[in-house]
């Protein structure tokens, strides 16, 4: 069954799955709300808002994929950049500036916020890689894990300017210049100006248009001269910087530029939940997000955002409603008695509770087991794993030749 | 085979001063001085272990030497940064072959040409027209060095898939495109057949047409005395000899070093 599995995926006859999974994207992206709407029975708000968070995911994966897929540079801390850019929204589009001893408030604009806190956010990765990315690969992912730990506690511990374990509330709507209200918002067709964005399918609209852009935008920049200076630095970098790659400056663009899209993220996650609170940005983010570029295919765009939203799915929806799932298959077969508690055993619904996470781990084992270079790898990927890397004497000469 | 065209100016293009390299109580190099010239082929030649390869990183900056300095055109260059070194305009190959194996040819050769385009992250992130022109013209001035070391067939494979010979030419045709008026090539016709081995000369010969001073590692002394016109010979980091290929032929140390631990 598996080896039929596995002939099948890599025979594919399509030369290019990177243009058909683009295609299905697309038309996935523009189908759901559609979709939504029809499963739901006309009332497709709850799966819509899911889809816009599943896209902060998609968001943060394009980003890290730029950090890790790309310049083969290891951040464990990438929810801090995350953070940074959700805060930055809370501080300057709400009224929280007033209870701090800054005693004013600032409401800018959502669209002007995200590109501060994609800067913010960007220079907090240049602050922190600067040092960092001079030493050996291993120190960065210290350094960021440090970071990734650091930055949720500062917030938590500053209350008199975070609110600390509170987080900060009420945050701006954001709001479009323009909006169309029509028979799929159960209104009459018209134009609204300043048109306050409180609906899922507004901020699904505008995800979907944002992910549109950085797609192009990283595509582009993998295509390019700093996109061949990453990819030959992951390959070899005393090769790289002999042929006048300044390594350094690249992987610090990368850095940056991942710490950007974390931050770009943050703010529009922070704007759709109107809420920012120390405790969403932890290692499970950072973790999660690596775990969506590694099981996506490294360095592979349409890979990565394939594999966030299938980690998404997997964590966010079928983990959470698999007790009640398990529970009403029981009953539905006439199990009813393993639905209840009976000595050590605590019911198959909580059992299924407690096994959620060994599941969560057998599915990414399985996985990376049956497709070690990720569902759908870079062709670079492909080959490096299915062929075997470089052999020992090049590893050593690496060291002997960087001293 | 022709050895060099034109006049060679007697202007150094790169002079070493009393360089010296340790690795911990090892000596490498020990109080090497010499220099090469504009427009000549200059061989470094030596058994295993002389310390030639020591001798080009410190000069690419990959190993900076102990002390002693380093000048090219004129400046001083001893520790500087690899890719500093490249920008300066020195290029290099590497004895055991350091290609960007899962890249193809071309996109091998684009990764020297990184330090000579001007593209900015906006022009790349926007693919701006001069972003675009430039790749184009950066593309079809790869495929031209494709075509001058003679591997253009294998453009696109993978470095990985080339033939050794096809490996050691596009190394030479990645360092041409960061434009260097310096090429140091270590050991390149390592492992080839005597046929292969003219031919590459050969090349040689063409780069030097081309305008770049060639400073080349050989561990054969046969193939080296066609095409240099100076030579300097190395042997446990002491130089051991240094003039026209005649004269250190005859030179009783390297006839010593060379013969003399085999008999
Ligand atoms: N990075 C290094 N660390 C320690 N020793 C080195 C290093 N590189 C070279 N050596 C030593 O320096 C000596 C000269 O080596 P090398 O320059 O590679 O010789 P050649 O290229 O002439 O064969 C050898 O003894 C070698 O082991
Ligand atoms: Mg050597």
């Amino acid at each position: 069954m598996i080896g039929w599995f596995r002939r099948v995926w890599e025979n594919d006859p399509r030369k290019d799955p990177n243009a058909v999974v683009y295609f299905l994207l697309a038309i996935f992206a523009v189908l759901f709300p559609l979709f939504a709407s029809v499963v739901t029975g006309g009332s497709p708000n709850f799966l819509l808002s899911v889809a816009g968070d599943a896209g902060v995911y998609v968001l943060l994966t394009l980003g890290l994929n730029v950090v890790v897929g790309m310049a083969g540079l290891l951040d464990l801390g990438y929810a801090a950049f995350f953070a940074i850019g959700a805060y930055t929204y809370a501080f300057i589009a709400s009224d929280h500036l007033a209870v701090t001893p800054l005693q004013t408030t600032l409401h800018v604009p959502f669209w002007i916020v995200l590109l501060i806190a994609l800067f913010v956010a960007a220079s907090f990765g240049v602050i922190l890689g600067a040092p960092t990315l001079r030493l050996r690969g291993d120190y960065l992912a210290i350094v960021t894990l440090g970071f990734g730990e650091i930055v949720p506690r500062v917030f938590k511990n500053t209350s008199t300017w975070t609110s600390g374990v509170n987080g900060i509330s009420a945050l701006d709507t954001p709001e479009l210049p323009i909006w169309f209200k029509g028979p799929w918002s159960g209104d009459p067709l018209a134009v609204v100006q300043n048109f306050k964005i409180f609906d899922p399918l507004g901020y699904y609209v505008i995800m979907v248009v944002l992910l549109v852009i950085c797609v192009v935008l990283v595509r582009n920049l993998q295509n390019s001269r700093m996109g061949r200076a990453w990819a030959a630095i992951r390959e070899d970098e005393v090769a790289a910087a002999a042929m006048g790659v300044n390594t350094v400056q690249a992987k610090l663009l990368a850095f940056a530029i991942g710490a950007a899209f974390s931050g770009f993220a943050g703010t529009f996650y922070g704007a759709k939940l109107s809420l920012v609170s120390p405790e969403n940005f932890g290692f499970s983010v950072s973790i999660t997000v690596l775990v969506m570029v590694v099981l996506g295919g490294m360095g592979n765009i349409p890979g990565v955002m394939l594999g966030s939203l299938l980690i998404y799915l997997v964590i966010f929806m079928v983990l959470p409603s698999l007790p009640d799932t398990v529970t009403s298959i029981a009953n539905a077969i006439g199990l009813t008695g393993l639905t209840q508690a009976s000595g050590d055993f605590p019911g198959i619904g909580e059992f299924a509770a407690r096994l959620k996470f060994l599941i969560f781990g057998l599915i990414l084992v399985l996985v990376m087991l049956l497709r070690p270079q990720g569902l759908l790898p870079s062709r670079e990927r492909e080959q490096e794993l299915t062929k075997g890397t470089h052999d020992d004497t090049i590893i050593e000469d690496v060291q002997a030749e960087t001293g | 085979m022709q050895t060099a065209s034109g006049p060679a100016s007697d202007a150094a293009i790169l002079r070493l001063d009393h360089v010296t390299k340790r690795f911990g109580g090892l000596v490498a190099v020990n109080d090497v001085t010499f220099d090469v010239r504009k427009g000549e082929v200059f061989a470094l030649i030596g058994p295993n272990g002389a310390g030639k390869t020591t001798l080009f990183n410190g000069v690419t900056g990959l190993i900076p030497p102990t002390s002693g300095s380093v000048v090219f055109e004129g400046r001083e260059i001893a520790g500087t940064k690899p890719f500093k070194v490249a920008e300066l305009g020195i290029a290099r190959t590497f004895q055991n072959i350091r290609l960007f194996e899962y890249m193809s040819a071309v996109e091998n050769i684009l990764v020297g040409e990184h330090c000579r385009m001007h593209a900015k992250l906006w022009d790349s992130l926007f693919k701006l027209p001069r972003e675009r022109r430039e790749e184009k013209e950066v593309t079809d001035h790869a495929m031209e060095l494709l075509r001058f070391v003679g591997i253009e067939r294998w453009a696109h494979s993978y470095a990985r898939n080339l033939p050794y010979g096809g490996q050691r030419r596009l190394e030479i045709a990645r360092a041409l495109a960061t434009r260097p008026r310096l090429l140091l090539l270590d050991e390149p016709a390592a492992g080839f057949t005597p046929q292969e081995k003219v031919e590459l000369m050969r090349l040689v010969g063409k780069i030097l047409d081309s305008g770049v001073t060639v400073f080349l590692i050989e561990h054969d002394m046969k193939v080296v005395m066609g095409i240099s016109k100076r030579i300097v010979v190395l042997d446990h980091g002491e130089m051991i000899a240094h003039g026209t290929p005649e004269e250190v032929r005859r030179n009783p140390r390297v006839i010593e070093a060379y013969l003399g631990k085999q008999h």
